[in-house]
């Protein structure tokens, strides 16, 4: 499963990307902080109201967080990516987005980008909708994002806690693409990070080609489920 | 929590039955209480909650889920919008415990979850996409479409991150209530399921009841 990085870029804390990754293609995210989270969301770029469904990727695969052997659903039952590599063992699926609201009241100064550049306090939630405009979209486009490299518990009475020191330097995680996705990131903080002001936490970024999956790839046999997802990813690429 | 509810149904200015595979839609004005009511038991009421003023801004699971600090929704359960705004406030609970992780059935999602030839079988996502076609004054399409929640259904998670589909919680009579904080659009598909044995493969009604 090695592949050469065909591109890489460094992602600083607190911004956005977005990029349209085609079938077969991996995308590496490595930490280069403690603590660091990537919002992630996906979408088809051939018909933009085909998008990452967390719910049905949780259901389909009886899983709270996310991990290697997971794959990443569409709402029509469809697989954009498999999570092929992961340091962690645990991805966060259900904390959504740093959001305006939340910066004074985590007691993080809002900085805006006269006073300090490039090091504003972005939030998630209008990192997501600046690279969802991109693409002509909107509010009511914002799926449920995933947050990479962070980790949400919950206990057996539902109570919800972020767990602190989850993420190290040099942790990292690949997505392999099962079709082609249009894919938004971004570095802002995780909702629920107890950091005393706003955190800073880059992602180095790295594109590159993968090898294609048979019936011996460990997401295709990780769930009878997903042998299903990807018989849906063939029945859409039928002909090409 | 179960707390009950002092309302009588003699006094509601509206009640609607809703049948197995059936959807409703309409709305709940700001001070209004909506009641959903589990007629025959283990039914599982798929809804979803959009703001009558703007329909961007819509019920959000991950945002409920994230403010109140817990996954699952019973009395006291403030349902939060997109926008991080309360949108209903859950005052009534007899069952105790509903489901917002799990999101709603769909032809698509069943082919995976259960065979690729039950993709022909009735679901919650056609029958919100029937809603929206036969009401298009809401101004809803499928991109409107999103996260839900699963009134009555009982979805436990694991704290090492599993997620488990239990035997329902509800029973005749059990009902969830909720106080609208603005005016809403509500849409309810009762939950078509022939797959799962939750609702012992026997889809039953629903009433929605509505106090000033
Ligand atoms: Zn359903």
């Amino acid at each position: 499963m090695t592949h050469d990085a065909h591109y890489t870029t460094h992602l600083p804390g607190g911004h956005h990307w977005s990029l349209r990754l085609r079938r077969g293609t991996t995308l590496t995210l490595t930490a280069k902080q403690a603590d660091s989270n990537v919002g992630l969301l996906c979408y088809n770029p051939e018909n933009l109201l085909e998008r990452l469904n967390l719910p049905d990727t949780l259901k389909a695969q009886h899983t709270f967080k996310l991990t290697q052997g997971h794959c990443l659903y569409s709402d029509m039952g469809r697989i954009f990516a498999s999570i092929t590599h992961d340091d962690l063992g645990w991805h966060d699926s259900v904390g959504g987005n740093l959001m305006p609201h939340h910066l004074l009241a985590k007691g993080w100064q809002p900085v805006s980008y006269q006073q300090a550049h490039n090091d504003w306090t972005r939030t998630g939630f209008d990192a997501f909708l600046v690279e969802l405009a991109k693409y002509g979209l909107g509010r009511r486009d914002m799926a449920a994002n995933l947050n990479l490299f962070s980790r949400v518990e919950s206990d057996d009475a539902g109570k919800l806690s972020y767990v602190s020191d989850h993420c190290q330097p040099g942790n990292r995680v690949t997505l392999r693409f099962e079709m082609d996705t249009l894919v938004l990131l971004h570095t802002c903080p995780h909702p629920l990070d107890p950091a005393a002001d706003y955190p800073r936490r880059g992602v180095d970024i790295a594109l590159g080609i993968a090898e294609a999956p048979n019936e011996d790839d460990p997401c295709y046999r990780s769930r009878p489920e997903n042998a299903r997802g990807f018989a849906n990813n063939r029945l859409y690429h039928l002909g090409l | 929590m179960i707390i009950e509810s002092t309302l009588r149904p003699e006094n509601a200015v509206s009640r609607t039955t809703v049948n197995a595979g059936d959807h409703y839609i309409g709305v709940v004005k700001r001070g209004q209480t909506l009641r959903i009511l589990d007629l025959e038991g283990n039914q599982a009421a798929d809804t979803l909650f959009f703001s009558a003023a703007d329909t961007a801004e819509h019920y959000s699971a991950m945002d409920t889920v994230r403010e109140q600090g817990a996954v699952y929704l019973t009395a006291g359960s403030k349902l939060i919008s997109s926008e991080g705004r309360t949108m209903l406030t859950l005052t009534a609970d007899t069952c105790g415990r509903h489901d917002t992780l799990g999101g709603a059935c769909a032809s698509e999602s069943n082919t995976v979850r259960y065979d690729l030839e039950k993709r022909h079988m009735h679901s919650c996502r056609d029958n919100w996409m029937q809603a929206i076609v036969n009401h298009p004054e809401y101004g809803l399409t499928k991109r409107d479409i999103t996260h839900n929640i699963n009134f009555f259904m009982n979805v436990p998670v694991t704290a090492d991150g599993g997620l488990t589909f239990e035997d329902g919680i509800s029973a005749p009579g059990k009902y969830v209530e909720m106080v609208a904080e603005m005016d809403v659009i509500v849409l309810v598909s009762n939950c078509p399921q022939l797959n799962n044995p939750c609702n012992g493969y026997d889809p039953t009604p629903i009433e929605l009841l509505v106090w000033e």
